[in-house]
């Protein structure tokens, strides 16, 4: 083997701007993104999509982007932590993790932060309950999650005040 | 990983041309169970043929007041699709039960009946496990069997399915519609899955190449039945299920007039307690008929050293559902 295994060109939008690549069919998204992209602000906690640190957005919808092949992004768009920020400007879920003090070591933010934003687009006026379900997929090895729950419902709150 | 080659299928026909023709091809839908498996080692195909680009991903209704659900329909599209939370709740809530938010929106309604086992033994390439290299023994037998079979194991294999929204399915009778090299058929969820007996290298009764291209639920039970999904684990959110009970009642004048209870956690496949059912036909409604049609079902288990555990709380989660599904009874689902 070795040889003759085929490259597959994929066309895929990644925060906003469009790629053309030509890719190994067993490359991981996560890889795609951190490796041919730069965009290390997914990262990579586990070996069995597990944990949940590399959540990124495929069409509006958070996945773990460790269990998706690069292959299958081909035609879609994806958004990561890098790029929910609107000129200079820290997203609204961003600022509520700042501000709550959701993050200890932060390795788990990134896809705490984007599983987050999906959670209520899904349910924007979430109970405590509700937030601890919709991050089940999550996991923070600092156990911050106090924190986390608080600062979603915050941002939910924040979102609420201002429609 | 192991290299391969990767395809789009942009027919349903092509698809099944393609891996049919190809002893090393495998169907790629979400990738949930399958890219964990190429990144493990379990499986070491040779072509992937993508099935998202197949016109599979719609809900419709049947001409008989049934669903059919397309095989590409994601689990969270599912879960939240009016009709289903309508006339099927306990399809939404088996499907909720199960994974988290992200497996669920990229997993897909076949891929979710095909997964394959949590076994731990079957996800480590380093033990022999004879589901993933026949012959070789079973390292669960003797091993950590706190997720295994009491019902319908074999010498070779004790495994379960992992699949929450499967067992719900069987519960409801529904079928699944299956494009092969000589055309279409359809079979029972129910018979969808094997039990391990000598093969347990073999989940199911499909054959290489055999594309499921929907489910199909028959018209929803109606007035008078209550239904739940009900799931036992050992934490309260994203853990696979030690036992889970699916059941839908219908009681009159104090008697159980019908009902459909199936069991996941406790068998190679999602398993339809048959034997309940009978017991319950006709019975008084209260806890001894409940506990009586729980004692039919489970009176053929056979747990191993480690797992005992499981026959108790099968029998007691059973007679718990029954009970909270009676006690609201009368109202309709
Ligand atoms: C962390 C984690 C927790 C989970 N917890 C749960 C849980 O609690 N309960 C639960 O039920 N599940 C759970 N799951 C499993 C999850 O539900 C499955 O991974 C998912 O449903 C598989 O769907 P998929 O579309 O991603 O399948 P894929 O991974 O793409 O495919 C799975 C299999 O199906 C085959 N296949 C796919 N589509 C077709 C088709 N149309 N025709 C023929 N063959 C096909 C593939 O070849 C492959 O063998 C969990 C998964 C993870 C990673
Ligand atoms: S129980 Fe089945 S899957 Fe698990 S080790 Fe034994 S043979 Fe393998
Ligand atoms: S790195 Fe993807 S889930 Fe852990
Ligand atoms: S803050 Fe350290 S893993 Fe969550």
């Amino acid at each position: 083997m070795g040889l003759a295994w085929g490259m597959t060109r994929i066309s895929v939008s990644v925060d906003g701007i469009a790629y053309v690549d030509e890719v190994e069919p067993r490359m991981l998204l996560v890889h795609y993104l951190r490796d041919r992209l730069g965009k290390t602000g997914t990262v990579v906690g586990c070996d069995t999509s597990n944990c949940g640190s590399c959540t990124v957005h495929l069409d509006g919808r958070s996945v773990k982007s460790c269990a998706v092949l690069a292959v299958q992004a081909d035609g879609h768009e994806v958004i990561t932590i890098e790029g929910i920020a609107k000129d200079g400007e820290l997203h609204p879920m961003q600022r509520a993790f700042h501000e709550s003090h959701a993050l200890q070591c932060g390795y788990c933010t990134p896809g705490m932060i984007m599983q987050s934003i999906d959670l209520l687009a899904a349910n924007p006026d979430p109970t405590e309950a509700d937030v601890r379900e919709g991050l089940e997929g999550n996991l923070c090895r600092c156990t911050g999650y106090h924190n986390i729950v608080k600062a979603v419902l915050t941002a939910a709150a924040d979102a609420k005040a201002a429609r | 990983m192991k290299p391969f080659d990767y395809q789009r299928a942009t027919t349903p026909d092509g698809a099944v041309a393609l891996v049919s023709d190809r002893p090393g091809a495998v169907y790629l839908a979400g990738g949930t169970n399958l890219v964990d498996h190429l990144r493990l080692g379990i499986v070491g195909p040779d072509l992937l043929v993508d099935v998202n680009r197949l016109p599979l991903d719609e809900v419709g209704a049947t001409e008989d007041g049934g669903l059919r659900i397309g095989a590409n329909v994601r689990n969270s599209d599912l879960a939240a699709h009016p009709a289903i939370r309508r006339d099927y709740p306990m399809l939404a809530q088996a499907l909720l039960a199960g994974a988290s938010g992200q497996i669920r929106n990229a997993a897909t309604t076949a891929g979710n009946l095909l997964q394959r086992t949590r076994c731990v033994y079957f996800q480590d390439v380093t033990t022999p496990c004879n589901k993933r290299d026949p012959g070789s023994g079973c390292t669960a037998i003797g091993g950590y069997t706190r997720y295994h079979a009491i019902l319908g194991a074999s010498e070779h294999c004790i495994a379960v399915h992992p699949s929450d929204m499967a067992v719900a399915m069987v519960a409801l009778d529904a079928t699944v519609a299956v494009l092969g090299r000589n055309g279409e058929r359809s079979i029972p969820v129910e018979e969808l899955h094997r039990l391990p007996g000598d093969h347990p290298e073999r989940d199911t009764v499909l054959e290489h190449g055999d594309l499921i291209t929907a489910v199909v639920l028959p018209p929803p039970l109606g007035a008078g039945w209550r239904c739940t999904y009900r799931k036992v684990r050992d934490r309260a959110s994203y853990a696979f299920a030690l036992v889970s009970v699916a059941a839908a009642i219908r009681v009159e004048d104090g008697r159980v007039a019908d009902s459909r209870i199936s069991l996941g956690g406790v068998a190679h496949k999602p398993w339809r307690a048959v034997k309940a059912e009978d017991a319950l036909r006709g019975a008084v409604v209260g806890d001894e008929s409940f506990a009586a049609a729980a004692g039919a079902e489970l009176a053929a288990a056979s747990p191993v050293e480690g797992n005992e555990f499981k026959v108790p709380m099968a029998r007691r989660t059973i007679v718990s559902v029954l009970r909270e599904l009676a006690g609201q009874s009368g109202e309709s689902r």
